[in-house]
């Protein structure tokens, strides 16, 4: 484990422009600076449309800032993401940066075991462990058995977002974003996603949340973060 | 606190420089430049005119080029200009090296040999003599594209189009290829065919470390197969990144009208 914070942000800046819609343009935030070091889980506030996901979203790579700098620790040295070429970005989620999004987003067809071993043997993890260690989370996550067979497509909101959940925590990402990870779960399956992020936590993981759960938020953020503060004028 | 670079990356597998092509005086691409690693898979995307198949013809050796230089690799003679090669050197880089997967199976396979013949002739074609051991590997890549190797004898004109597209891409892979071109592999596939195929491409890809070359209209296609989109209009590459990222947050007009004109279901 490092002293240093593990991601990194500075200056970021993100303003959306709509070449189709007139040239819209849509400021959403500038000079927008954040660290998070290990154990530190950071959750970000503010009402609807204020740019959390936005943020979270241009630290993944996913949206590209229009400014600044997005600095994930890796191998002892930092990578920018918002600089680095696509196989680098590519290297950083394989092995460091892992995203928990609301929504399932996978090949259709394939069944929820295989989709979770994924990541695993992704990472060169013998196809027995992946088995094992996805079957171990599966049950920790409560999903039934007799759906591991089955692909996720008509599973219930909730079953799906377990399988998003367990995609994401079979590899122990030392950096993990978190957007709305528990949105569709009832009150027991919201306790053991909190206990998996605390258990990652206490092992040194460093995270961005949205959680518009207050009781999940409490029991997970070490602080919160306003991302309103660094709104951009529009 | 500066930002250093993690990694080195591997050096690249193929190096496309400058790549432009005129068809007379309409241009079929223009200035195209890009790098793919072994392991990489690199999408193709745009509409029907857009300059995408004339690009993966001029990268694959089929069309030669205006101007520009297509380096690859090659097991021979290190990192070359593929239209330096001579004829015959050329083609036998392609045999051993390369696969492609046309859209149209029929376009890839022999309609009169059996499909096993089919999966069995690259191996034929680079030497092999021992006929057993082709048959066991044919039968063994049969089997991992899901094909019921008791049929290994049948003609594929007695194949589904979607079993007849999996013979392709074993006779495509049965050689230990690093680098294989797709052009809309999918394309003339119903959905529920093109779902199992591009889950097994893509878990050959990763099991076998190719770097794939992709052409395809299909957004959905492409954000399930490619690591890295190029975005073409007019026979120009407009937007090139990760393929996520120029998914959900396109930079270029065209880009955003496109992304913008997938219908939803």
């Amino acid at each position: 484990m490092t002293d240093k914070p593990l991601i990194i942000v500075e200056d970021l800046a993100k303003t959306f422009v709509l070449h189709n819609a007139e040239q819209a343009t849509i400021p959403v935030f500038q000079d927008l600076t954040l660290q998070v070091a290990a154990g530190e889980c950071v959750v970000l506030a503010g009402e609807s449309g204020v740019g959390k996901s936005t943020l979270m979203r241009s630290i993944f790579g996913n949206y590209l800032p229009t400014q600044g700098a997005v600095k994930v620790w890796q191998d002892g040295a930092y990578v920018d993401i918002t600089k680095a070429n696509p196989h680098e970005v590519l290297e950083v989620r394989r092995r460091t940066l892992g995203y928990v999004s609301q929504f399932l987003r996978v090949i259709p067809r394939v069944p929820t075991l295989q989709l979770v071993m994924e990541p695993l043997l992704e990472n060169g993890v013998s196809f027995q462990e992946a088995k094992d260690r996805a079957s171990e989370l599966l049950s920790a996550l409560r999903l039934p058995e007799a759906h591991w067979d089955l692909p996720p497509a008509t599973f219930s909101g909730g079953e799906q977002q377990r399988v998003n959940i367990a995609r994401s925590f079979i590899r122990k990402y030392p950096v993990l974003l978190l957007d709305e990870p528990t949105a569709s779960l009832d009150a027991e399956n919201r306790a053991i996603v909190v206990r998996l992020i605390k258990e990652a936590l206490a092992e040194g993981a460093a995270m961005i949340g949205i959680f518009h759960d207050l009781d999940v938020r409490d029991a997970v953020a070490s602080r919160l973060f306003e991302v309103s503060q660094f709104k951009a004028a529009a | 606190m500066n930002a250093i670079p993690g990694r080195i990356a591997p050096a690249p597998l193929l190096s496309v420089e400058g790549l432009t092509k005129w068809y007379g005086h309409v241009l079929g691409c223009r200035d195209v430049a890009f790098d793919l690693r072994p392991g990489e898979v690199l999408g193709i995307v745009g509409e029907s005119g857009s300059g995408k198949t004339t690009l993966l013809n001029c990268i694959s050796g089929k069309l030669t080029p205006t101007s520009g230089e297509v380096r690859f690799d090659t097991r021979r003679f290190g990192l070359t200009d593929i239209y330096g090669l001579s004829e015959p050197d050329r083609r036998r880089m392609q045999r051993e090296e390369w696969g492609f997967v046309h859209q149209n199976p029929r376009d890839g396979l022999r309609m009169r040999v059996s499909g096993g013949a089919n999966v069995a002739e690259p191996l034929m074609n680079l030497g092999g003599r021992h006929y057993g051991n082709m048959r066991q590997a044919t039968i063994d890549w049969l089997d991992r594209v899901e094909l019921d190797t008791r049929r290994i004898d049948d003609k594929p004109r007695n194949f589904s189009g979607g079993m007849q597209q999996r013979i392709q891409v074993a006779r495509n892979l049965i050689h230990g290829p690093r680098l294989v071109f797709m052009d809309e592999p999918t394309g003339g596939l119903d959905v529920s065919v093109q779902a199992r195929l591009l889950d097994l491409l893509r878990e050959l890809v990763r099991d076998l470390g190719l770097a794939v070359i992709i052409v395809t209209h299909d957004m959905a296609v492409a954000r399930l197969m490619a690591d890295r989109l190029m975005v073409m209009k007019g026979g120009e590459v407009v937007e090139t990144g990760l393929t996520d990222q120029v998914l959900d947050d396109p930079q270029h007009p065209y880009t955003q009208l496109l992304v913008s004109s997938v219908l939803q279901i």
